[in-house]
């Protein structure tokens, strides 16, 4: 029996189904499908502009889909109201393209910040010092907790933005190009983090990227994303061994 | 022909502009007045709106009195009532000038500040990062900096007000050899509540609209650099523009109280 099949004996925690979003004439998602098991980590791959960030959007809510249903862990997001909607949010950690850092605060305030509207999943009297420890700890940057964003390098910033993920300790954490805009050792070091962080807190990781050595890295499973559909979905090695053209393009080095 | 449905086309692009803002501000009102409220952010909001502006709407108020005095004076002496000055000058400065001269001021000053952040943040995808974490973005960025210069535009006018007298009295008692309690004396028999109360309500509407539109244009702004330049300085023009016909309809509405 294959890893594969052990994953895909999991439970489903998030589930796309026969998703479609268009901005105008431009149909960006067909009918999309994809389905996340528990502890898994599952890399979605796409050319620029393919729809993978408007596909990421739509699964927290920040976009509308025109169509189609999203399960995140067995709640249908698109009829949820939006305080049902807020309290589920602190089950999923989303680590922004460019990290997404409040600028006018410091780190330890952006650490803080998730934390206030979900004392609920807490407790009222947490202790969010250390918990902002804790999270900066994971990520190797306790020594930061009073600089502010334009303080930190690239690959500091995005090491920040990923404890303030985990912070809320998330059982879903969404990866939108975790490497792009890094050189190849700091995307090594943040590649190595979200293992170590998957291993730790045994989360469920969708990871959007073009970048195929983080993919090869860190993919349990792949889906191509291609006219707006889940082209291809399988293993690295299932995929990078296909002879289809528009697959083996993406493999191409 | 080709000029006409440019204007058309721009006229079109204006009353869209518009019907958004109102819907923004309706949003505005719904949010004001559900929980949880951020008296923590409104508290600094307000500290850096009013703070900030400080120093520039006084300095403008204090040239402002100045340059009024200066430029009336010949002309009141001419007609032997330059003794008139005091009550000229505090009528037409906690009336007119002042309110609208220092909400010019703020609109360049915060307006264009609360574009440029907003539109930043929008860019940078904070707004969006602030949503995922279970906060409601349009509360915590959209209501307190509203509010605040809802709230703060008031003060700042009454000091710019007091300033621009100030510096009146400054050039009266340079060039004429006026007393401070003289002057201040006429200042208080010339000015009555009607002055005061319509100016001041004007400038809570002031406040209201340099918030407003600073966040709306900074909230829906495009992606890259380039929209949150636009979005400064949009905010900034399209404030001072909304600020002259709020203008004049309050002008008009306390007109007909006058009336009365």
């Amino acid at each position: 029996m294959t890893e594969h099949d052990n994953i895909s004996k999991r439970d489903i925690v998030l589930e796309l189904k026969d998703l479609h979003k268009s901005f105008g004439d431009n149909h960006v998602l067909n009918g999309f499908n994809m389905q996340l098991f528990q502890g898994e980590n599952l890399v979605i791959m796409g050319k620029s502009g393919s729809g993978k960030s408007v596909m990421i959007k739509c699964l927290v809510g920040l976009m509308e889909a025109d169509s189609g249903t999203i399960s995140l862990m067995h709640n249908d997001i698109t009829k949820l109201d939006q305080e049902a909607l807020d309290i589920l949010r602190a089950d999923i950690g989303f680590l922004f393209q460019g990290s997404a850092l409040y600028d006018s605060m410091t780190v330890r305030e952006n650490l803080e910040f998730p934390l206030r509207r979900h004392t609920k999943k807490f407790g009222e009297h947490i202790d969010t010092e250390i918990m902002v420890i804790e999270a900066l700890e994971n990520v190797g940057l306790a020594s930061a907790i009073d600089l502010m964003p334009s303080e930190l390098s690239g690959g500091m910033k995005r090491r920040v933005a990923l404890a303030r993920t985990l912070i809320l300790q998330p059982k879903i954490i969404l990866y939108d190009e975790p490497t792009s805009g890094l050189d190849p050792i700091t995307a090594k070091e943040i590649i190595i983090l979200m293992q170590d962080i998957q291993k730790k807190y045994g989360t469920s990781s969708l990871i959007i990227t073009h970048d195929v050595d983080c993919a090869r890295v860190i993919s349990d499973r792949m889906i191509l994303l291609i006219d707006g559909i889940d082209y291809a979905v399988g293993t690295y090695a299932e995929l990078s061994a296909s002879t289809d053209p528009k697959i083996k393009a993406f493999f191409k080095h | 022909m080709l000029g006409f449905k440019n204007i058309i086309k721009q006229l079109k692009s204006f009353l869209i502009e518009i019907g958004e803002l109102s819907i923004f501000a309706v949003r505005y009102f719904k949010e004001a007045f559900k929980s949880p409220f951020e008296f923590k952010e409104l508290l600094r909001q307000c500290y850096n709106m009013g703070n900030r502006s400080l120093l520039l709407v006084g300095i403008t108020g204090f040239i402002i009195g100045l340059v009024l005095t200066l430029q009336t004076r010949p002309t009141l002496m001419e007609f032997g009532a330059v003794s008139w000055m005091p009550s000229m000058v505090s009528i037409s400065i906690v009336r007119e000038i002042g309110p609208i001269i220092t909400a010019l001021v703020c609109a360049g000053r915060i307006g264009s500040g609360i574009g440029a952040e907003l539109g930043s943040m929008r860019v940078t995808e904070q707004i969006d990062a602030m949503e995922v974490s279970g906060t409601n973005p349009f509360k915590y960025l959209v209501v307190t900096r509203v509010l605040a210069t809802t709230l703060m535009l008031p003060l700042l006018v009454i000091i710019g007000d007091v300033i621009a007298i100030y510096g009146s009295y400054l050039v009266e008692n340079i060039k004429g050899n006026v007393s401070f309690m003289l002057y201040f004396n006429q200042v208080f028999d010339a000015l009555e509540f009607g002055d005061i109360l319509p100016a001041t309500i004007k400038s809570f509407f002031f406040g209201f609209a340099i918030g407003i539109v600073g966040c709306f244009k900074g909230y829906h702004c495009k992606k890259g650099t380039e929209g949150v330049g636009k979005a400064a300085n949009s905010a900034v023009v399209f404030t001072s523009l909304l600020l002259f016909i709020i203008d004049f309809i309050a002008v008009f509405v306390t007109d007909i109280f006058y009336d009365l």
